[in-house]
């Protein structure tokens, strides 16, 4: 075989997944959605086209023999997908969810047995990672069942990641991959999978519909999470090139918390007349909440929805409770409450969390994706500046987008994107900026899995390629030599590694300063990211900076095995930085003479 | 209808003797023989209009496919708890609580039908229109009524459009599932 076939596209999302295809001999061709094959009951196999990101971990006894089987494997010991999702409900503690949230979690070992987090002993947990690869072993048996000519493994494939994925998330990600067979990935950031698939879609004619000088703005609000880019149009001997020129920050909060929002304020009301809702009916009104908020959403006419949520037992009628959703409830709760029209300069608040927390997911303690939209404009002010074209109006406070595109299923809503589009300009229009324009024609679905496809056929050298790099800089923390001082400790400089931008398949310079790492001895590091500090170099030495300016990530870690070494020796070395062909990000010490050990992101609490 | 052919004395005997024990071993066969040999005219033989109902595969048919009728009422009642509707008694309810359940089995039902059947219009014209039938109009697919004399083309009002499905996704099953459990009972431990 010369090369592969088909280019797959894989959108490994919070709630959901999917898998898109396009054939890389028929230049041109559209990519197409592939209907996963899943239980959506016991016995019962069905086609669709994505498959929730849910598993399930069935009681021995609790399904009959052969009721799990699928079309490849006669007896799995888990479920995923539909049925995982309708079923886990109703018994959470064997569920699953947000698999994905929890790899990007740097506070728990997510390679160690913790989800269900609140399962009982007797449940064998499962580690984050194992998950994560679970869906993905499940996407290629799926493929290679519907394929049997064209091996998965053969395929260019491409997996998507929110694009404020910290190295260590991407890390876990390709490890997730590699564990489920794959043999060889790219990881692409959901947002910009989302305009890629905006480009295939509009067959050539993107051209016409932005320019140089444009500033796009991704807004993708998926079911778990809310992720945002900013993409620049620039011009390179006539041709139009495509500049990812920052992301967002990772903001746990998606489309489900809305619904989930909606079902508890309808259950408030229905409490309040003296009707107590069981587990089973609070999931049933949540499934038709969220039908009818998206009918309201969508017939701004409607006053109202009827909504019933059945008896659990035999009896449909008499056991009914009948009640609605209105619109009052929809525009407090989801506009005012997720998509509020504040001003630019407003941001998320955050409270300071309470002593004692169980262990859980952090989620986002603003609900205003708004405010962090603000947040995320303001923050970025500059992030145009080293382009060519690119005058900033004088006096602006945040960066002007000039072009909104929206993905994910929340924006199936009008409204909701409407809401946005409208908040954004009014931002616009008070510093005398012109309106942002919406592009159009986007698949909120099924855009990431179809653009990530069309990346493999990029990458094969047919049409445009988004260029970004590492949308961060990086630091590591070294203490300043300085006499100790009771009571004061030491302040922390950092040193940058690896300088922003950094493309697939490249290496940074060396950082000149010298670190000691003791032989034998494993050496952690704190560990900063800049999605802001666009000009530092390998060496750069920073002493003093804004929590705006610094995130601290979760810490690594340097281990110098004893060969050739006596232990307790003292070896100097250098960090190098690397972003391998997959797209994550690899720290290297560098000893003088060549040898090198790999530093660690995902590491462990003892 | 054609008469069908005289066979010849070798043909004739052999078909004697093969007819023998097919006839001890089958009951039916035996008598439809009977009855043939009562002088009723062969099927081939019975003049038009004819294919009204349809010989003997139909009642196979019905057989093989038990498991996707019973597996459709299971998809029915999972997405519109359509079984336990039909099963209560509704006299005693308000049209209103009625109509609560009925919104329920319609979301659900809808959503069974559209992801199960490909559906179609059998006709095209709004209903109400007039239209004229060609001969050799579809009889399967459009039914006549009232004043039903002379020879196509007829001429009539549209009154049912019609339903004709053009695809049919039914889950699959896995061997050995019981597909008489419509909706299997709910323990909550």
């Amino acid at each position: 075989m010369s090369g592969p076939r088909y280019a797959i596209g894989i959108d490994l999302g919070t709630t959901h997944s999917a898998l898109s295809w396009v054939d890389l001999q028929s230049e041109g061709t559209a990519p197409q959605i592939l209907s996963i094959a899943q239980q959506s009951g016991p016995g019962t196999v069905q086609d669709l086209a994505l498959l929730p990101s849910f598993l399930y971990l069935p009681h021995a006894s609790e399904f009959a023999t052969g009721d799990l089987a699928l079309p490849w494997n006669a007896a799995p010991d888990r479920i995923a997908g539909e049925w995982a999702r309708s079923h886990g409900a109703l018994t959470p503690i064997r569920l699953v969810s947000s698999a994905k949230s929890w790899l990007s979690y740097a506070a728990v070992d997510r390679r160690a047995g913790i989800l269900p987090t609140d399962a009982p002993p007797e449940v064998e947990r499962i580690s984050p990672l194992a998950t994560s690869t679970h869906f993905l072993q499940h996407l290629r048996d799926a493929w290679n069942h519907g394929h049997p000519g064209t091996p998965f493994d053969e395929q260019a494939v491409t997996v998507t990641i929110p694009a404020s994925f910290d190295p260590a998330a991407r890390e876990l990600t390709a490890e997730a991959a590699k564990a489920a067979g794959y043999q060889s990935i790219t990881l692409l950031e959901e947002p910009q999978a989302a305009l890629y698939s905006w480009i295939a879609g509009s067959a050539g004619d993107w051209r016409k519909q932005v320019q140089v000088g444009d500033v796009i703005l991704v807004v993708d609000v998926g079911g778990g999470t809310s992720d945002f880019s900013l993409i620049a149009v620039t011009e390179d001997a006539g041709n139009l090139q495509l500049n990812r020129v920052a992301v967002g920050e990772h903001i746990l909060l998606g489309g489900d918390n809305m619904d989930l929002a909606l079902a508890h304020g309808v259950g408030r009301g229905l409490a309040a007349e003296g009707k107590q809702l069981d587990p089973w009916q609070m999931r049933a009104l949540t499934y038709a909440c969220r039908t009818a908020k998206e009918q309201l959403l969508s017939d701004a006419d409607l006053k109202s929805v009827p909504l019933v949520v059945p008896s659990r037992g035999s009896k449909l009628i008499g056991g009914s409770i009948r009640t609605e959703l209105n619109r009052e409830l929809v525009t407090t709760l989801l506009l005012e409450g997720f998509f509020p029209a504040v001003d630019s300069r407003a941001r998320p608040i955050s409270r300071p969390r309470a002593g004692l927390t169980q262990i859980g997911l952090p989620y986002a303690q603003d609900a205003a994706v708004t405010r962090h939209l603000a947040a995320l404009l303001g923050r970025q002010l500059g992030a145009t500046a080293p382009l060519a074209g690119f005058a900033q109006s004088e006096g602006a406070s945040f960066l002007h987008p000039t072009a909104v595109l929206f993905n994910g299923g929340v924006f199936k809503s009008e409204l909701l994107a409407e809401r946005v589009l409208s908040t954004l300009n009014a931002w616009l229009a008070a510093e005398g900026a012109p309106a942002a324009r919406l592009l159009q024609g986007a698949d909120m679905d099924h855009a990431v899995a179809r653009g990530a496809a069309y990346y493999g056929q990029v990458r094969q050298g047919h049409g445009i390629r988004i260029r970004g790099g590492t949308a961060q800089a990086y630091y590591v923390g070294i203490e300043s030599s300085m006499p100790a001082v009771p009571g004061l400790e030491p302040p922390v400089q950092a040193l940058c590694v690896a300088p922003f931008g950094m493309e697939e398949g490249s290496e940074a310079p060396l950082p000149p300063q010298q670190l000691g790492l003791v032989v034998g001895e494993s050496v952690r590091f704190r560990f900063f990211g800049s999605s802001v500090r666009r000009e530092d170099q390998p060496g750069t030495l920073l002493d003093f900076w804004s929590p705006e300016e610094l995130q601290e990530l979760a810490q690594i870690e340097a281990t110098l095995p004893a060969d050739g070494h006596a232990t307790g020796e003292v070896v100097p070395v250098q960090l190098r930085a690397r972003v391998t062909d997959i797209g994550t990000l690899e720290l290297l010490a560098e000893a003088t003479g060549g040898a090198s050990w790999k530093v660690e992101f995902d590491v462990r609490d003892v | 209808m054609t008469e069908p052919q005289a066979l010849p004395f070798f043909s004739r005997l052999s078909m004697a003797v093969g007819s023998f024990f097919a006839l001890l071993g089958d009951g039916h066969l035996a008598a439809r023989v009977q009855t043939l040999r009562n002088g009723a005219p062969l099927a081939s033989e019975v003049p038009p209009p004819a294919p009204v109902q349809t010989p003997s595969p139909t009642r196979v048919r019905a057989t093989a496919n038990v498991d996707a009728a019973l597996q459709l009422l299971a998809l029915l009642q999972r997405e519109s708890r359509f079984v336990d509707f039909l099963q209560e008694d509704i006299t005693a309810y308000s049209d209103a609580d009625v109509g609560g359940a009925a919104r329920l089995l319609h979301g659900g039902a809808r959503k069974v039908l559209k992801e199960t059947f490909d559906l179609e219009a059998v006709r095209t014209e709004a209903e109400g229109s007039r239209l004229t039938l060609p001969a050799g109009f579809d009889a399967a697919a459009v039914r006549v009524t009232g004043n039903v004399v002379g020879q196509p083309p007829f001429t009539g009002t549209l009154e049912h459009k019609g339903w004709r499905a053009t695809a049919v996704r039914l889950p699959a099953l896995t061997e050995g599932h019981d597909t008489r459990v419509i909706a299997p009972a709910e323990v909550q431990l």
